[in-house]
């Protein structure tokens, strides 16, 4: 893939998002229903990249104790639930998951 | 111009960029995180710091990142970039009313630069204390976040590059712990966390569809389940 390319459509695109009503203005609307549907855009996408990474990293559903994703991730979405610090869950999630691979996962 | 005005602008500008200073520290380490993360799945150094120059948008950056990273197609990637950022669109249609009489060469820019951190500092102000001078003040939040962000961009690519066995150490894992923590705390209502079991459900039974549709189709069946439960708890409240 051409990554220059990807990230032009990706700069185009947002560009034209965030410019819509500032510079083109007035004459959009912005039904209410839409104005609603997006904010569940941010969990539901994020969710969908998610949890086939917990349940199934290599492609087939694994809920066994190999998988270290599983705990690991279920970890940094705990940690960051309750404190709310983003870092702080990623870092400790990051030493659930090793020491899982290496209590768990032979070779 | 009279000194006075080219004094106040400054202030302006400045007030802008103090109160941007805590967004400043919270993207610091996403920064840093997307850098390495772009590295380890395969960006160059100059594709990667590209990234946040030319799109400047966070949590589409990492998006894009792991699709590029697995080889996705570029349709399915632009049309995640314009699903996952069309929230954007809202906040321009928030700060409409404010900007409507500056000329386009303000307009365009500030556009550009129009981040969610950026969007919450610059709402408020303008809510709270009018929008008198505004652009300036907009100016100096977007110029804080646009050279924080590329700042610890290249921090994170650096480090990406020192680590060059980061990609077999985990990478798919820390984009999952990044996604997770990320989401984690956005599901304390109950319509979002509908939203998310939703697209995790349809998520998993829609894995290895072409062109990555199942995310597509995941991200539908999220906004709609938590429109849907929305509703309802709509109906309840006005019931009782």
């Amino acid at each position: 893939m051409n990554h220059w390319l990807a990230i032009s459509g990706m700069m185009l695109l947002t560009v034209l998002i965030r410019a819509s009503f500032l510079v083109f203005g007035q004459r959009l609307a912005f039904p209410d229903w839409l104005n609603r549907a997006l904010h569940y855009v941010p969990p539901a996408v994020l969710s969908a990249l998610v949890v086939p990474m917990a349940l199934a990293p290599a492609g087939t559903v694994d809920i066994s104790l190999q998988n270290a994703y599983l705990p690991g991730i279920i970890v940094a979405a705990l940690v960051a639930w309750k404190s709310g610090k983003t870092l702080l869950a990623i870092v400790i999630s990051f030493v659930v998951y090793g020491l899982w691979r290496w209590g768990f996962v032979p070779g | 111009m009279s000194q006075q005005t080219c004094s106040s602008r400054r202030a302006l500008l400045l007030e802008g960029v103090r109160d941007t200073v805590p967004m400043l520290v919270g993207a610091a380490p996403f920064g840093v995180i997307f850098g390495t993360l772009a590295i380890a799945a395969g960006l160059s150094s100059a594709t990667a710091i590209g990234m946040s120059v030319l799109v400047f948008a966070g949590s589409s950056q990492f998006i894009g990142v792991s699709l590029i990273g697995a080889g996705t197609a570029l349709p399915v990637l632009w049309l995640t970039t314009f699903v996952v950022n069309l929230r954007h669109a809202l906040y321009s249609a928030t700060l409409l009313p404010f900007a409507r009489d500056w000329s386009l060469a303000w307009r365009w820019p500030l556009a550009f630069w129009l981040t969610d951190e950026t969007f919450a500092v610059v709402e408020h102000r303008f809510r709270t204390k009018g929008a008198q001078g505004g652009q300036w003040y907009w100016l100096g939040s977007s110029l804080a976040m646009y050279g924080n962000w590329l700042l610890w961009t290249v921090v994170g690519v650096s480090l990406g590059q020192s680590l060059p066995g980061l990609a077999n150490l985990g990478l798919d894992f820390a984009m999952g712990a990044t996604f997770a923590a990320i989401v984690a705390p956005q599901l304390k209502r109950r319509p979002a966390l509908g939203a998310a079991v939703a697209a995790g459900v349809v998520a998993m039974l829609g894995r290895g569809l072409p062109y990555k549709l199942d995310l597509m189709l995941a991200a539908l069946a999220g906004v709609t389940s938590g429109l849907l439960l929305e509703g309802l708890a709509g109906r309840k409240e006005q019931s009782t």
